[in-house]
């Protein structure tokens, strides 16, 4: 299925981008040039076909809400816990406040936080989904995106749904210290708990995902995908670099590379993505959460 | 083995050698200096006084990375018996950066993990220096499993810089055998006794770091990131390392006052490298009152508590 085919089918469900069509929060009527191929793209074309490059499949960053709305049946996602805000518990004020970092970022984002969660449903099948958005300082995990995340398993476990988490981010967020390193053991915790519990987890990650966070609860998942294009690690390559004291070769933490290493299931473009993770929870997703769902 | 100076000492360690060499003359033949070395014996123990009494965060970084402070091996030299080193992750390789062991502490039949410093150059070398490798944290969680299917508590001893950061650490799935051990440590139906014995770094720490107590020494530090590396990424310069080593929130002080750890062990005044057979008991007896406590608990209730802990570590606001 190409991705007109895709978005003509989407069309008559009557699929819509959030608000505004700002997919990657750019204004609509703007032009911008494919970092892949090259070419200069309207933005609003670039939005219509999930930010993907219509001419390269070049895949351009997407806001988290969007992220949800693309994989989850229409209007079927609830957002839980949305008031959720990050403190400055440690006045962490070395180089830049952090209490300044974190207002800019509502500010500029619109959003109270990295972590976006939710009930929805896919194809008819009751889950928990949520996705993290880059903007939001590098979408690391400090207390709120560790407590939206644990959230997230905890609600499916309870309701006894799946769960489906996009994820993105540049790792632990520093200025919040220890607190934040925690959340990598709570958000695993919880995914452990899940798994043991039968219920499935299916994560996708986008460019870019690294450290505490991929060393978490991102890599706990029964089924990984990644986006074409992603880079995914543990230390970010310049640190690779500075430690093998050679330059890296081609392709190092690429989508592609990870699947040839055994760590990750498939690279699945955009267009591909909803429909995968679909027949995927239809395997997986046992029979009492099939026919209780279907209820947000 | 030759004293190696941590760069706050300098100011002390030049009085302490000015001293010795005034003490190797004939007091006797110059009784004129008496006064004067009294003096300066009294200003020595002075300065050690006020500069060990009240480290700060980037002080107390040095200290726990002192070359003679008693690492993993002396430890189990110290105050284990009966010791078997369990090895391999039975899929790639033995990471010599991470001890597993059946062993016996007191009356106390453990699993023994800990990161592994060297002593000496040769050993550090072949250790990577405490920094594991995958295979590392997939030993360590094969050693978790065993751990639970006999039902022995684990007991971890965390020394680590952090996790390797090299190209086939990465290949490897570095990030997928941490997250693993964390999965696995989480929800081990056995007592989990951690001590933080000298560096807490990062995820490679966390990776054998968290679990029903954790017991500090009083100049180990566990940190989200290294204060050299936080400095670089807000300051682009390295040297702010005792400042963010401040905001970091690292120490074992910080540790009890967050709710993360549960108690502090301390350490003789200047580290645990003057004295380490002391420190070295004073964790036996903690360990295994800790271990008492906890065996005689349900196993469900103290898994349910472990991950209530964790669940309870995080400051937000509702926005209600
Ligand atoms: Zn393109």
């Amino acid at each position: 299925m190409s991705i007109n085919d895709w978005f003509k089918q989407r069309e008559s469900r009557r699929y819509t981008v959030s608000a505004g069509a700002t997919a990657d929060g750019l204004p609509d009527g703007v032009w911008r040039k494919c970092p892949d191929c090259g070419k200069t793209l309207y933005q609003g074309e670039v939005v219509k076909s999930l930010s993907v490059c219509p001419h390269c499949g070049h895949h351009f960053e997407l806001i988290a809400r969007d992220r949800i709305l693309a994989l989850v049946d229409d209007g079927t996602f609830a957002e839980t816990d949305a008031g959720l805000c990050s403190l400055d518990p440690l006045r962490f004020t070395a180089c830049k406040p952090y209490a300044g970092a974190l207002e800019k970022a509502q500010e500029t984002t619109g959003l109270a936080e990295a972590a976006i969660i939710g009930r929805a449903s896919i194809d008819g099948r009751p889950v928990v989904i949520g996705a993290l958005d880059f903007r939001f300082i590098g979408a690391s995990m400090g207390s709120v995106v560790g407590e939206k995340i644990t959230r997230a398993f905890e609600i499916a476990l309870a309701e006894r749904r799946g769960v489906v988490l996009v994820v993105a981010s540049g790792g632990a967020r520093m200025q919040e210290g220890m607190l934040s390193l925690m959340q990598m053991a709570k958000t695993a915790a919880a995914a452990e708990r899940l798994a043991k519990a039968g219920l499935p987890y299916v994560s996708v990650l986008v460019d870019p995902t690294y450290g505490g966070v991929t060393a978490s609860f991102a890599v706990l998942a029964d089924v990984i995908f990644a986006e074409p294009g992603a880079l995914i690690g543990f230390a970010g390559p310049r640190l690779v670099e500075q430690t093998i004291r050679r330059s890296l070769p081609k392709g190092f933490q690429s989508a592609v590379s990870l699947v040839e290493h055994g760590m990750i299931d498939g690279v699945v473009s955009r267009s591909e993505l909803r429909e995968r993770i679909g027949t995927v929870l239809g395997y997986l997703l046992p029979d009492d959460a099939t026919t209780a769902g279907g209820a947000v | 083995m030759a004293r190696f100076v941590m760069e706050f000492e300098r100011p002390l360690v030049e009085l302490e050698e000015k001293l010795d060499e005034i003490s190797r003359l004939d007091a006797a033949a110059l009784p004129e200096l008496a006064a004067e070395i009294a003096d300066l014996e009294r200003q020595v123990e002075q300065l050690r006084q006020t500069l060990y009494s009240a480290l700060s965060p980037w002080e107390k970084v040095q200290v726990s990375r002192h070359p003679q402070r008693p690492k993993a091996d002396d430890y189990l030299e110290a105050i284990f018996t009966d010791v078997v080193e369990l090895r391999g992750d039975r899929a790639y390789a033995d990471d010599q950066a991470i001890l597993t062991a059946l062993a016996t502490l007191g009356g106390h039949r453990v699993m023994l993990l800990a990161h592994r410093k060297g002593r000496n150059t040769k050993e550090n070398v072949a250790r990577n220096f405490g920094s594991p490798h995958p295979e590392g944290f997939r030993k360590a969680e094969r050693a978790m499993r065993l751990a639970a299917r006999f039902g022995l508590p684990v007991v971890t001893l965390l020394d680590t810089a952090g996790a390797s950061p090299g190209l086939e650490d990465e290949e490897r799935g570095q990030a997928w055998a941490i997250a693993q051990c964390l999965a696995t440590l989480s929800d081990l139906p056995v007592p989990v006794v951690v001590v933080g014995i000298g560096e807490g770094g990062s995820g490679g720490a966390l990776a054998i770091g968290f679990g029903d107590r954790l017991i500090m020494l009083e100049n180990a530090y566990y940190s989200v990131i290294s204060p050299e590396m936080c400095a670089v990424i807000l300051f682009k310069d390295a040297q702010k390392a005792p400042e963010t080593a401040s905001a970091l929130t690292l120490t074992a002080e910080d540790l009890v006052r967050l709710g993360i750890a549960d108690e502090i062990v301390p350490e003789p005044l200047g580290g645990a490298h003057r004295d380490p057979a002391v420190v070295m008991a004073e964790v036996a007896v903690r360990v295994e009152v800790a271990l008492d406590a906890l065996r005689a608990e349900d196993p469900g209730t103290r898994t349910a508590r472990r991950y209530e802990r964790l669940r309870a570590i995080g400051v937000f606001s509702t926005g209600a």
